[in-house]
């Protein structure tokens, strides 16, 4: 049976992959960075998982305002590294999941989660930038991913309360499929940032460190956070630790941090990492 | 929780319904320039591609001025905006310290100090009193970062 091992959280800035991009990561600035995922690309050789269910946002890039999917699952065979405006990131061709994919879409609508299939997506950085911290620069990526794609964009946002409910449907939809496969999930963006208007460069540390400790000590408690405190706290665009809650949700309950990083700034943002595994 | 406040957080324009219904064709405008053909041809008459959509003129000024709070103002949403500043060859860190008024370096300083810090900054109250007490001269700078 196929089995979810492991949540892993990460910040996805755009600055970070051109950072990697333009062989930045030894500069002073973005050193302290990439070396804190150094464990995490040793523990992820070790892991070595076969499928990686990657929650993301879609930062206007694969949906416009013409249609706005809350929550959008990636069916296909493979996705591209989207051209968000200076040309695609040189990051090989995301693999898919389509059997397990669509086993799972099949499954979470069935629990009452009714999730927007996409055949067709290109993916932006948002997915591509946590790939890259996390296996650094391969031929091809050694796992598939499976895109799942939260609106964090147009106000309001799922709650982290339906995110987290939607984690354990996901959970439950994995453990079913039949294969014998290692699934870890990955839930991406934050942590507290702002990118509009005067109030940009908003961090707050203690709101950061509080929600990282809340995923072992307090996960339900997390899910209280409504979304004004998020953007009142956090910035406007810290909402998007909602998808942190999705991660968190398809994790057991017992399940334990193995390492935890913590860095400000990345450009306009407090990067914010963590790997939870669940009891073997 | 659906109708907890937003209006009260200072600095900061929520995307809700009434943003994204006013800014439909300004962000469309800017997904546009998602095509390199459109980037070219915007960048070579920006008042005609601007002519080409169906924004209003006020929509139009301040995308002409680089007018980002105003370009939120009206509808805008930053996510779709980047485009505007990616064809200008232009960073988020630029758009947002251009947003607080800040020079890029005062900004990126203030970012490697720690950020902004969220005291002062999280109701409009207590953020425009703040600023009041800058204009009478009583304190140097308005901005309280984390250093």
């Amino acid at each position: 049976m196929a089995k979810i091992t492991a949540g892993v959280a990460s910040s996805h800035v755009p600055a970070i992959g051109a950072a990697w991009d333009l062989k930045k990561t030894q500069d002073a600035y973005w050193k302290p960075v990439f070396d804190g995922f150094e464990f995490t690309k040793r523990w992820e050789a070790e892991q070595k998982p076969d499928v990686v269910f990657l929650v993301y946002n879609d930062h206007a890039t694969a949906f416009s305002l013409d249609f706005i999917p809350t929550f959008a699952i990636g069916v296909a065979e493979r996705f591209q590294p989207a051209d968000e405006g200076w040309g695609a990131r040189p990051v090989p061709v995301v693999e898919g999941a389509p059997d397990l994919a669509w086993h799972i879409t099949q499954s979470v609508i069935q629990s009452d989660f009714d999730l927007t299939i996409v055949n067709k997506m290109d993916v932006d950085h948002g997915l591509t930038v946590p790939l890259t911290l996390m296996f650094g620069q391969p031929e091809a990526w050694p796992c598939k991913v499976i895109p799942f794609a939260v609106n964090v964009v147009q106000y309001p946002p799922p709650s982290g309360a339906r995110c987290y409910a939607l984690g354990k449907a996901i959970r439950k939809a994995v453990e079913s499929f039949p294969e014998d496969l290692n699934v870890q999930i990955w839930g991406t963006g934050g942590m507290s940032h702002q990118i509009q208007g005067p109030r940009s460069g908003l961090i707050n540390r203690d709101f950061d460190t509080a929600f990282l400790d809340g995923l072992t000590k307090d996960p339900e408690g997390l899910t209280r956070i409504g979304h004004v405190e998020y953007m009142r706290e956090a910035g406007s665009e810290g909402i998007e630790m909602v998808m942190w809650l999705i991660m968190r949700g398809a994790l057991d309950d017992a399940a334990k941090e193995v390492y935890r990083f913590y860095h400000v700034p990345a450009s306009n943002t407090a990067v914010g990492h963590i790997i939870l595994e669940n009891p073997k | 929780m659906a109708d907890e406040r937003y209006d009260d957080i200072p600095g900061t324009t929520v995307f809700d319904a009434k943003q994204s219904r006013l800014g439909y064709h300004l962000n469309q405008f800017c997904m546009s320039l998602m095509k390199a053909e459109n980037r070219k041809r915007f960048l070579a008459n920006e008042r005609a591609y601007l002519d080409e959509w169906p924004m209003t003129e006020a929509q139009k000024q301040a995308v002409m001025a680089r007018d980002y709070n105003a370009m939120l103002a009206e509808g805008g949403n930053i996510y779709f905006l980047a485009k505007i500043f990616a064809t200008d060859g232009k960073s988020f860190q630029y758009a947002a310290a251009l947003m607080t008024g800040m020079s890029q370096e005062e900004y990126a300083a203030m970012m490697i100090r720690g950020g902004r810090s969220p005291e002062g900054a999280r109701y409009k109250a207590e953020w425009e009193a703040a600023r009041a007490a800058v204009d009478q001269g009583a304190v140097p700078k308005p901005e309280s970062d984390n250093g």
